[in-house]
């Protein structure tokens, strides 16, 4: 250890040749300027806090290069697992029905909606691209055959990524082990581990995320080994790696948002040692931290709206996911009926319209041939709000008393006018009571009410144009209005809530008491159908381009929590994955399909979890040795810095990556665990080595040696067996399931869980 | 502790015994802080001050009210808003108060009856609400405070009118408050006192508080937490000190684990021993629970089940009740009425005879066990008892139909098999009605079926798919009774696949109408099954984590964030006739001011922090540790106490946020110390702070004086006095239009 002290101050006089050696003494007497001389302190520190924890060097000379045979073979192995019966099924597994429709929609230039940022499709619809697939495979359902269709080279795509995983588990678990063997543990547990070569074969998103995660995370390793040499080319170079890398996991799911906060946590921990180095003056503080601003934040935030940018300049179509977002941006498509839309320009009475709630994502108001049911308010005629387009969107405007017929020249609606609101396709008129709303319970219920247009008093709403005047006219996609009801005087108000099964899951609306303006309760008119009025090209003010991104973003968040599970889905649970508990069916449910079945590998991920308990003993041991100041060896003390500081990080990884899950109110699948399984496989490599080289405690040194070896042959030995026997899984079965006998997995259904 | 005061009152920390030494005769001497009795008092003042006004029920005592008269009546019930130990103590109060429970508790603002006694009820609320007021200046002294802050500490809490309210009246926040301000002064009193075993007294005692924290609330947990948290930072540094020997290290850190861990755990368990062995008699909830929970009240189930045969055997008539995790119970049910033909979305089905689960009991709900094999629908002697894995056919007592399934679309899941009463229309459909026993908790119970502690699947065994409910409502011509369907075994065990029996007997009748007489006489014999104190508790604990409260709005719920700047506010009770009104409004000085030193509080940690860091000391270690004390305490109270609210889904009010605003209020005047004593120089900088913080003082009992009114419910207020009060114009203040 001294000799590293020296090696480090020296290194630390070259930079900062300006501290005097009277500052130098000043300072020493107080704790935080003794950071390499704690051996003789410790005693005072111990009461003080745990600043000896952070301020130790850790680069033993022991530490082992590449080895480069090793990395070749883990690569090979790993793109041979991952090539092998790539094109096998030949049909649409899983999800592959969504990312590979939308890797077609970005082919085809057509607008959609989705709930994770636009990265991992841009890049599936770009391999695709270059692979020479067309964008014309409909993506219907699971199942569909592909037939001419080019789709291995998505597929292709998604596994080269998923291949790199190992060689980056491998370099990771180097980099904060420093032992060849550790990394090789890592590596194979992740190259022979069956849910990983799945979730790599297909059109998804996930082996896109866990390679910007890997990716992440192994920069982030890599910058902090080049801590002795700041600013330098390979410092900054491995730096902003970091940041693209994270830009690309935010970019592909915002589960990327975990490694964010890993690397966050590190990045503040280290700028904290930083702060804490008295030899380093206020503005090489100040010179780290903007370089870490630049290349953690800024850098990564413009990559982020880069590619949101590509995303909408791609996508200029009008397509399926227009009706999520407001007029002004489906303004945006070709298409839509709204771009370089002509339409009468102001309100007028018997006019056909759809009325559309101004919250973001709000939808259009909405009724349909089904009741309230009992219990919930008066049973009449639901109104909701709704964010597709349908016919039941539309509306007609008349005066209170008028029949079906109209002057020749229709009269505008205007400011303060009473009107009544006539769903077209049912001839209901919107209507308003005293009765509780289905969710808001301090709201009033909206329903629709009368038949053929004739209703009551209560279906009177009076029109204003917010920040209008009376007699203003209503401009349409323009005027913000509000429909206030007469008979209660209550706002119509869409709340955001969404209703239950009966409802459709579609957004309540109710009327409101609280008459405050919020977009919630103000409405605009986005179609206006009226034959008798000319027809006036509008251009609809194009949004800018940040307020698109704020849209979409919160478009998606709100179809992330809306994703919420349903009664007859099967909702997996957290505590289910470690445990490799349930997996997911990927192809096939009958005999004579062809089955692929999503499940880790049982023997290594049994293993990731008893490791996880191991480490926490060990570290604990580990730990407590150190606070202790127990005797201890340099290789031993060593040992317990690899398990604390390495360790330290993928486990908090792992943590990152996992505990969330357990908040999320959404609906979860086995696959979310993938992410936070890497961390735990390398946690392992690094563990199991750590233990076997620790064998030497109890057994004498020729009798450790041997146990080194016999445990690193065992564990690789029976990584690759089960591998072996569990391998069908990844690569295909046909016939009999596994309950049978004669089946490829018989005998090896040890849950009863698992559905193969 | 830290200097002593130089007022010429006799002030000394706490109330000290002493034996000295062992002389005759033996002579106790007591020193008595004349400003902490004198807090205390005014604290019970404020809180006991008439409390039995006003003699109506006030908001939530309509809720705990219900529980206080099922504890009177000794009647079980499951209440998913909080663990026992709340209820039994307000419950405890009711029975030293002579309370009957003999209350409908139906409305908010209904007169109490002149014989009952509304004192008793509020009480124990009322007294740990009073006994915080000291506690407050207790732990301030032992976080290392003067004891003028601790006495601005209680004086503030003492003149806070939102936890004056939340005390007056048959609430659980007050004792809540009250275990978790005493879990840290004793945590603090165990850490600061010397090396002497007796200081691990005070760790039991904040670990005892601590269950009572969390038997009061499940928010408690959080409490707990954080106080296990501190504790292991201090064992940590323990384990630091070299100068102390491995085994004593040793012994101290499994005492600490013992006391702050198994105990706690110990007590918590405890509580639910008391109040299972309290509530004996079934009650309105026995239907979440298991069979055999219920067989283990009195009355209700057990009262039915008494007597019954255990091992179910071929010839049986059983009632088969679904365990799936719902809040209505049902039993499966068949009727003489068949599926329509075609259903409303065009389907067809088999036109057999429903298959349905009924939530009442019936007597078309019994089903009798057959051997394939046999004819004979009796029980022969001795008893042939059914075992897992043998193959049985159930056929419905009242209309003689066999359990059938069969690969028809289900009526309301079409993903899953229709099961029927068999009716042989000679339309090709054949029968399949063997059903294959699958006893899922054979390895805890045994391979026999049991009555009640069996776990049942039946799995149809041409098909392998087992039966179960579907959860959806049949429509009308289901006469909006349960489906039941056969599914796919997809998972290991799912509780809607699960059925057990419940009513039981050996038939003993050969013909169908004597069987049917059998079936209408109710059941006899007798053994009582028994259940461990133990899995009750485990079912109870789950079920009441499970029980999904019913999400409905308030019209007083409030979000989180309203409640830092306390835009709203409650009305807990309004006269009947007059203005008089009791709401749930916080003193506004003191709360923006709690707001004030939190911010506060946060620059001055980071600024001491960074500069801490570049090794500038502004001011001692000792007082940065006293710093930290405060801030770990009172921040970290106030985070734990207020952050997990943004995660809960359920209905929030306003007075969820007093805990953590008791700690954020503790804050205040150790943050006005600190900066008196550290950031002011001179003396006349000196005299301004001191006379600044009188004044404060001053505007915080004049904001407690003038929203007393509406604190204690008179006198009354005339309207325009109200519209006075209305702060902020969210509050909602009610008067009566004259």
């Amino acid at each position: 250890m001294a000799k590293d002290e020296e090696d480090l101050t020296a290194l630390r006089q070259r930079k900062t040749c300006l501290i005097s050696e009277n500052k130098r003494t000043l300072h020493t007497p107080l704790p935080e300027a003794k950071s390499n001389r704690l051996e003789n302190e410790d005693d005072k520190q111990a009461s003080n806090g745990t600043s000896c924890w952070t301020e130790r060097s850790i680069t033993p000379p022991g530490a082992q290069p590449p080895n480069t045979i090793l990395v070749l073979l883990v690569l090979g192995l790993s793109f041979a697992t991952r090539f092998y019966k790539l094109a096998e099924p030949p049909h649409i597994c899983w999800d592959e029905t969504h990312f590979g429709k939308m890797g077609s929609y970005y082919i085809n230039r057509t607008f959609f909606f989705d709930v994770h940022p636009p990265l991992g499709k841009i890049l599936i619809g770009l391999a695709g691209y270059m692979t020479g697939y067309d964008g014309t495979f409909p993506f219907v359902k699971p199942g569909d055959k592909y037939g001419h269709h080019n789709y291995w080279g998505m597929r292709g795509f998604c596994a080269a990524l998923g291949s790199s995983l190992p060689v980056f588990a491998y370099f990771i678990v180097l980099e904060l082990s420093h032992s060849n063997s550790a990394a090789l543990i890592a590596a194979a547990l992740l190259i022979f581990d069956t849910g990983s070569i799945t979730i790599s074969q297909y059109i998804l998103l996930d082996p896109i995320l866990m390679f910007f995660i890997m990716g992440a995370v192994l920069s982030m390793v890599k910058f902090n080994q080049q801590k002795s040499r700041p600013f330098c080319a390979s410092w900054w170079l491995w730096l902003l790696l970091t940041g693209v890398n994270l830009s690309g996991a935010i970019g592909v799911k915002f589960v990327g948002l975990f490694v964010i906060l890993l690397v966050g946590l590190n990045t503040a921990g280290d700028l904290w040692a930083l702060l804490g180095d008295l030899q380093l003056s206020l503005v090489d503080v100040a010179k780290h931290l903007l370089a870490r601003v630049t290349g953690l934040i800024l850098l990564p935030l413009l990559l982020y709206v880069t590619v949101f940018a590509v995303h909408f300049a791609v996508l200029n179509k009008s397509g399926p996911g227009d009706g999520f977002f407001s007029s002004a941006f489906q303004s945006r498509l070709i298409g839509n009926n709204l771009h370089n839309a002509s339409m009468p320009k102001y309100l007028a009475y018997g006019s056909t319209i759809t009325v559309k709630n101004l919250r973001i994502a709000g939808g259009y108001l909405h009724s349909h041939w089904h009741l309230y049911p009992e219990g919930v308010g008066a049973k009449q005629q639901q109104v909701t709000a709704y964010l597709h387009k349908d016919y039941n969107n539309l509306w007609l405007v008349h005066k209170p008393d008028d029949g079906q017929d109209h002057p020749k020249t229709p009269e505008l609606v205007r400011h303060g006018d009473i009107v009544r609101l006539e769903h077209k396709e049912t001839t209901r008129n919107l209507h308003s009571h005293l009765q509780e709303a289905p969710m808001t319970r301090k709201h009033f219920q909206v329903t629709g009410y009368g038949i053929n247009g004739s209703g009551d008093s209560n279906d009177l709403w009076r029109l204003e144009v917010c920040g209008g005047r009376r007699g203003d006219p209503v401009k349409v996609l323009r005027s913000k209005v509000r429909f206030l009801h007469v008979a209660t005087g209550c706002v119509l108000y869409s709340s955001g809530k969404t209703l239950p099964k009966w409802g459709w899951e579609q957004v309540e609306v109710t009327c409101s008491p609280y008459l405050k303006e919020t977009p919630n309760s103000q409405w605009n008119i986005e179609d206006h159908i009226n034959p008798k009025l000319p027809n006036i090209s509008l251009s609809v003010l194009k949004p800018h381009f940040l307020e698109i991104l704020l849209e979409s973003h919160i478009v998606m968040i709100r179809g992330n929590s809306g994703l919420k599970p349903k009664d007859s889905e099967i909702n997996s649970r957290p505590w289910h994955w470690p445990i490799n508990y349930q997996g997911l069916r990927f192809s096939g449910v009958n005999e004579t399909e062809y089955r692929v079945y999503l499940l880790g590998n049982p023997v290594t991920w049994w293993l990731n979890l008893a490791c996880l308990g191991l480490y926490a003993v060990m570290v604990a041991v580990a730990s407590i040795a150190l606070q202790r100041d127990v005797h201890l060896s340099q290789k031993r003390r060593e040992h317990c810095w690899v398990l604390i500081r390495g360790g330290g990080q993928l486990v908090l990884g792992w943590i990152l990556h996992y505990a969330p899950f357990y908040a999320m109110g959404r609906i979860l699948y086995y696959h979310h665990y993938f992410p936070a399984m890497l961390f735990s496989s390398m946690l392992t490599g690094l563990t199991l080595d750590t233990l076997l080289h620790s064998a030497d405690l109890f057994l004498s040194p020729p009798r450790a040696d041997w146990l080194l070896r016999l445990g690193q042959v065992a564990l690789l030995f029976s990584v690759l067996y089960s591998f072996y026997i569990f391998h069908p899984l990844s690569y295909g079965m046909r016939g009999p399931l596994a309950h049978e006998p004669g089946s490829a997995m018989a005998g090896l259904k040890w849950m009863d869980s698992w559905e193969f | 502790m830290s200097k002593e005061p130089t007022s010429s009152i006799l002030l000394q920390a706490g109330t000290m015994l002493g034996l000295s030494s062992l002389k005759f005769p033996p002579v106790v001497k007591t020193e008595i802080n004349l400003v902490l009795v004198l807090v205390t008092v005014l604290g019970f003042w404020t809180r006991l001050r008439n409390l039995s006004y006003p003699r109506a029920v006030v908001f939530d005592e309509v809720y705990y009210g219900q529980f206080v008269s099922l504890y009177m009546k000794r009647v079980f019930f499951v209440d998913e808003s909080g663990p026992p130990l709340g209820h039994m103590i307000l419950a405890f109060g009711a029975y030293l108060g002579g309370f009957d429970g003999n209350f409908p508790w139906n409305r908010i603002g209904a007169e109490y009856p002149s014989s009952m006694s509304v004192w008793g009820l509020r009480l124990l609320p009322a007294v740990c609400g009073a006994l915080c007021v000291p506690l407050a200046y207790l732990l301030q002294l032992e976080l290392g405070s003067s004891h003028y802050a601790a006495l601005g500490a209680s004086l503030l809490i003492l003149m806070e009118n939102s936890l004056i309210v939340q005390s007056r009246f048959m609430l659980l926040e007050s004792v809540l408050i009250f275990f978790q301000l005493l879990s840290f002064f004793s945590y603090w009193r165990f850490y600061n006192a010397s090396n002497s075993c007796s200081r691990y007294l005070w760790l039991i005692v904040a670990a005892s508080s601590c269950a009572g924290a969390v038997g009061v609330k499940y928010v408690g947990v959080f409490t707990y937490l954080l106080l296990l948290g501190i504790a292991s930072v201090h064992t940590w540094q323990l384990i630091g000190q070299r100068a102390v020997s491995h085994l004593r290290v040793f012994v101290e850190c499994g005492c600490r684990a013992v006391c702050l861990v198994v105990l706690p755990v110990l007590l918590y368990v405890l509580c639910f021993y008391v109040h299972l062995t309290v509530l004996r008699h079934s009650g309105p909830h026995d239907q979440l629970m298991s069979s055999a929970f219920q067989a283990s009240l009195e009355g209700g189930l057990s009262r039915i089940t008494r007597g019954q045969p255990l091992e179910v055997a071929y010839g049986s008539q059983v009632t088969l009740r679904s365990s799936a995790s719902q809040t209505i119970p049902c039993w499966l049910h068949s009727h003489k009425a068949n599926y329509p033909i075609r259903y409303e979305d065009g389907r067809g089905s088999s036109h057999q005879q429903q298959v349905t689960c009924y939530p009442f009991k019936d007597v078309n709900n019994w089903w009798i066990i057959k051997d394939p094999g046999r004819q004979e629908l009796v029980v022969n002697t001795p008893p042939r008892p059914v075992r897992h894995g043998d193959v049985i056919q159930l056929l419905h007592g009242m209309t003689s139909r066999f359990l059938n399934s069969h690969d028809v679309a289900a009526p309301m899941s079409p993903h899953a098999q229709e099961v029927s009463g068999y009716i042989d229309f000679n339309v090709s459909m054949v029968m399949q009605n063997l059903w294959r026993v699958d006893i899922s908790n054979r390895e805890a119970e045994s391979e026999v079926w049991k009555t009640i502690v069996s776990d049942v699947r039946l799995v149809h065994v041409n098909t392998s798919a087992a039966l179960k409910l579907s959860g959806g409502t049949l429509p009308e011509w289901g006469f909006g009774q349960l489906e039941v369907v056969a599914d796919r075994v997809s998972r290991a065990h799912h509780s809607s696949l699960v059925w057990n029996v419940e009513e039981h007997r050996y038939g003993t009748s050969h013909e169908q109408k004597e069987r049917e007489v059998e079936l209408h006489s109710p059941t006899h014999i007798d053994v009582h099954p028994n259940i461990s104190f133990l899995s009750k508790f485990i079912e109870l604990q789950r079920k009441m984590l499970t029980v999904k409260q019913e999400e409905s709005e308030h019209k007083y719920s409030s979000c989180p964030l309203e409640w830092i700047s306390m835009t709203t506010n409650i009305v807990y009770w309004l006269h009947h006739s007059t203005n008089a009104q009791i709401h749930l409004i916080g003193n506004l000085v003191s709360w923006s001011m709690a707001n004030l030193s939190l911010a506060a509080y946060q620059l001055l940690a980071l600024w001491y922090l960074l500069r801490r860091r570049r090794a500038i000391r502004d001011i001692t270690e000792a007082s940065w540790c006293q710093f930290q004390r405060v801030g770990v305490v009172c921040v970290g109270g106030w985070l734990v106490n207020f952050l997990p609210f943004f995660l809960m889904e359920n209905t929030l009010f306003l007075y969820h946020y007093l805990p953590a605003y008791t700690f954020l209020l503790q804050l205040l005047p150790a943050v006005l110390e600190h900066a008196h004593t550290h950031l002011l120089s001179g003396k006349s900088q000196h005299r301004a702070g001191c006379v600044s913080a009188f004044a404060g003082l001053c505007s915080v009992y004049l904001c407690y004086k003038s929203f007393s009114p509406l604190t204690y419910g008179s006198p009354e207020l005339s309207a325009n006095q109200l519209q006075a009060l209305r702060w902020q114009p969210s509050w909602d203040i009610l008067y009566r239009r004259p």
